[in-house]
């Protein structure tokens, strides 16, 4: 799950959710046949992207960033004749997949050619495994070659033929200094009596349960059962002790900013965008976990046009742009130096230029954790659905 | 046109039903004929099989019995709550409120002309730790210093009730409303007390008030999840929220529709009941 914009993402799932439980089948049926499945090779004029709310560069926030001219849309546009129907649709994985589930199910388009998957959820792999994404054509996409190598072998997408990263963002622990001292790591915020009561998680597994698998000493890259079962034991015995308050999707960072919150499991990019000068937030003592969101085409789309605009965001000049208007991290080789030229304050921000040292600290999840039915349904069974 | 109804006379009312008809065959039955298919299936997405499995039910009941009944008895307290904070109220806007009564009536509608969503968000500030409701508390020593009223039970009640508040009053007002005051006047001659004249005259003739009241709150109100999600904690969760999280996390569709199902029937079960003991043609009005 993602950090940003949605008050609370709970809410959304709800309204696209439980009333019309079979209506995207059914929709499904009466839809039109004019974006067929079938993937064209015809580079068009028109690109349509979904992608999450304020996570592109803006006029306003270029001009926060100190950087002028058209922003990277405009630009690309300029270079390719190619018009972008950019849309801000994504607010959740879970509702984004089930509102298209639906039509790509039967095998037809959503309109789009390109969307954005956080790795950190299922639902990219099911993207994926159910063949739902088009392969990207490399052959467009030159400036692949600018992509971090620790990025170029993610185990949903080992050889980067469905995706490629859009941003990342850190799973950290951040704290109100009004209310506590510094939280530091994963056991004293589940463990502190003086937390009781006053301490968030999320409501996403992959992000929770990593976090405390590092905590234990284990690896969440590589879960294993005997694993699983500590990190959820240690996360269910903080539930009934009353030291955890409640699960948050993005709402977490209002209680913490009123102090309602002493301390909570919190994304890097939230705490860059609050501006509150009370909040501090720390990779856990044990590690972190860094999650991607990626884009990939998903049935329907356009391959050549999608992996014309993907090669063009691999240009470090224009990844560059990109970071420092959204303020998350990018996943393009050079990209750091750039944006000094562009802005030499903007870079010494860690959660948007993270260290050598963080970067060492992130661990990923495994994609065979999150996608496990058993898993999940335990999972929820501590959240208490 | 006249013709055709002229001589197809029987007709007629059959015409006038069929926009009704169809909309609830497109939008309710349909719809329902899938969420019953998908509720006897089984496997993981994407591949379900229909396979009559019967155990999703049984199954359901068995693991989520604790948030069934939690449903129930929340809404259950959030419709009594209604009740009574309601029937003051409204009479007094019928019987006492004279020419300001539809202020009165545009004040307890007025919060409909807010999302739903927002109105429960609004309930996040009201209840904070930090916020003025919870300070007074603490002053008056009614909470401890370190006392909380949001993510508890109170909570997720008190933002039930506070939601379908107007589901109750306005059927109340209705009912009221209509009550012929020459008929209190009556008691009143036959030297019944206030009290006796509101037992036997006020009381019985506001009762289809009462009884539409309770069922258009309390049926909403079970399979509600919003205020459980944002006021509660995992120990407030109901039934609603387990079909969410079914639907949208798991994608365990069939164990989601199946649930969906088993809220049907106990509703269902519930209105009997209830019918029984009011009495079936108040159920009607």
């Amino acid at each position: 799950m993602n950090p940003r914009m949605t008050r609370d993402e709970l809410l959304r799932r709800g309204a696209g959710g439980v009333v019309f439980l079979s209506l995207p089948s059914l929709l499904a049926a009466c839809g039109g046949g004019d974006d067929g499945g079938e993937s064209s090779d015809e580079l068009k004029d028109v690109l349509n992207f979904s992608n999450w709310e304020l996570y592109i560069d803006t006029a306003s926030t270029r001009k926060a960033a100190g950087l002028t001219g058209p922003t990277t849309l405009e630009q690309f546009t300029q270079e390719s004749g190619i018009k972008v129907n950019y849309y801000e649709d994504i607010n959740g994985n879970p509702e984004y997949f089930a509102t298209v589930q639906g039509r790509l199910r039967q095998g037809q388009g959503i309109g789009r050619d390109i969307i954005v998957v956080t790795d950190n959820d299922r639902y990219l792999g099911d993207y994926i495994t159910n063949e739902w994404a088009l392969k990207l054509d490399k052959s467009l996409i030159p400036n692949i070659s600018n992509l971090i190598d620790a990025q170029a072998t993610p185990p949903f997408d080992p050889n980067r033929e469905y995706t490629l990263p859009w941003f990342s963002g850190m799973d950290g622990i951040a704290w109100n200094e009004d209310v506590t001292g510094p939280v530091t790591s994963v056991k004293q915020l589940l463990e502190d009596p003086d937390l009781k009561g006053k301490v968030g998680v999320w409501g996403q597994m992959g992000d929770t349960l990593g976090l405390i698998m590092l905590s234990n000493g284990d690896d969440p890259a590589k879960v294993t059962d005997e694993s699983f079962d500590r990190a959820l034991e240690t996360l269910k015995t903080a539930v009934d002790s009353g030291q955890i308050r409640k699960f948050y999707g993005n709402d977490y960072a209002q209680p913490l900013s009123k102090g309602d919150l002493a301390a909570s499991m919190a994304w890097s990019g939230d705490i860059v965008n609050l501006q509150n000068p009370k909040l501090k937030w720390v990779v856990p003592d044990d590690g972190g976990i860094i999650w991607t969101d990626n884009m990939l085409i998903p049935l329907g789309g356009s391959v050549s046009t999608a992996s014309t605009y993907m090669n063009f965001v691999y240009e470090p000049e224009i990844a560059a742009e990109l970071a420092l208007g959204a303020n998350y991290i990018s996943s393009v080789k050079g990209v750091k130096e750039v944006a000094e030229k562009l802005n030499p304050n903007a870079v010494e921000n860690t959660l948007v230029f993270p260290t050598e040292e963080m970067l060492a600290q992130m661990h990923q999840n495994d994609p065979a954790m999150l996608s496990n039915p058993d898993y999940i349904k335990r999972w929820l069974q501590v959240k208490g659905t | 046109m006249g013709g055709f109804f002229h001589r197809h006379r029987g007709a007629t009312p059959y015409l006038l039903l069929a926009p009704g008809i169809l909309w609830l065959a497109i939008f309710f039955l349909i719809p329902l004929g899938f969420l019953g298919y998908q509720s006897l299936q089984s496997g993981f997405f994407p591949d379900f099989q229909f396979t009559w499995e019967f155990s999703n039910f049984s199954n359901g009941i068995r693991d989520y019995r604790e948030q069934l009944v939690r449903s129930f008895v929340y809404a259950g307290i959030a419709t009594i709550a209604c009740l009574v904070l309601a029937y003051p109220l409204v009479y007094w806007i019928a019987f006492r409120a004279g020419p300001w009564r539809n202020l009165f009536l545009l004040f307890i509608v007025a919060p409909f002309f807010v999302t739903y969503l927002v109105r429960t968000l609004a309930w996040l500030n009201i209840l904070a730790d930090q916020g003025p409701v919870v300070g007074l508390l603490r002053d008056l020593h009614v909470l401890d210093s370190d006392g909380r009223l949001l993510a508890t039970t109170f909570a997720v009640i008190s933002g039930i009730t506070y939601n379908f508040f107007p589901f109750m009053a306005l059927p109340l007002y209705v009912s009221l409303e209509q009550i012929d005051p020459r008929l209190l006047e009556a008691a009143k001659d036959l030297y019944a007390s206030p009290t006796k004249a509101f037992l036997r005259v006020t009381l019985p003739l506001s009762a289809p008030g009462i009884v539409a009241g309770t069922l258009l709150t309390f049926i909403p109100a079970t399979g509600d999840f919003i205020n459980a999600a944002l006021l509660g904690t995992p120990n407030q969760a109901m039934i609603g929220n387990v079909i969410q999280a079914k639907f949208l996390e798991s994608l365990d569709y069939p164990g989601a529709a199946s649930l969906s199902f088993v809220l049907m029937g106990l509703i269902l079960v519930a209105l009997l009941v209830y019918a029984k003991i009011v009495g079936s043609e108040r159920l009607t009005g």
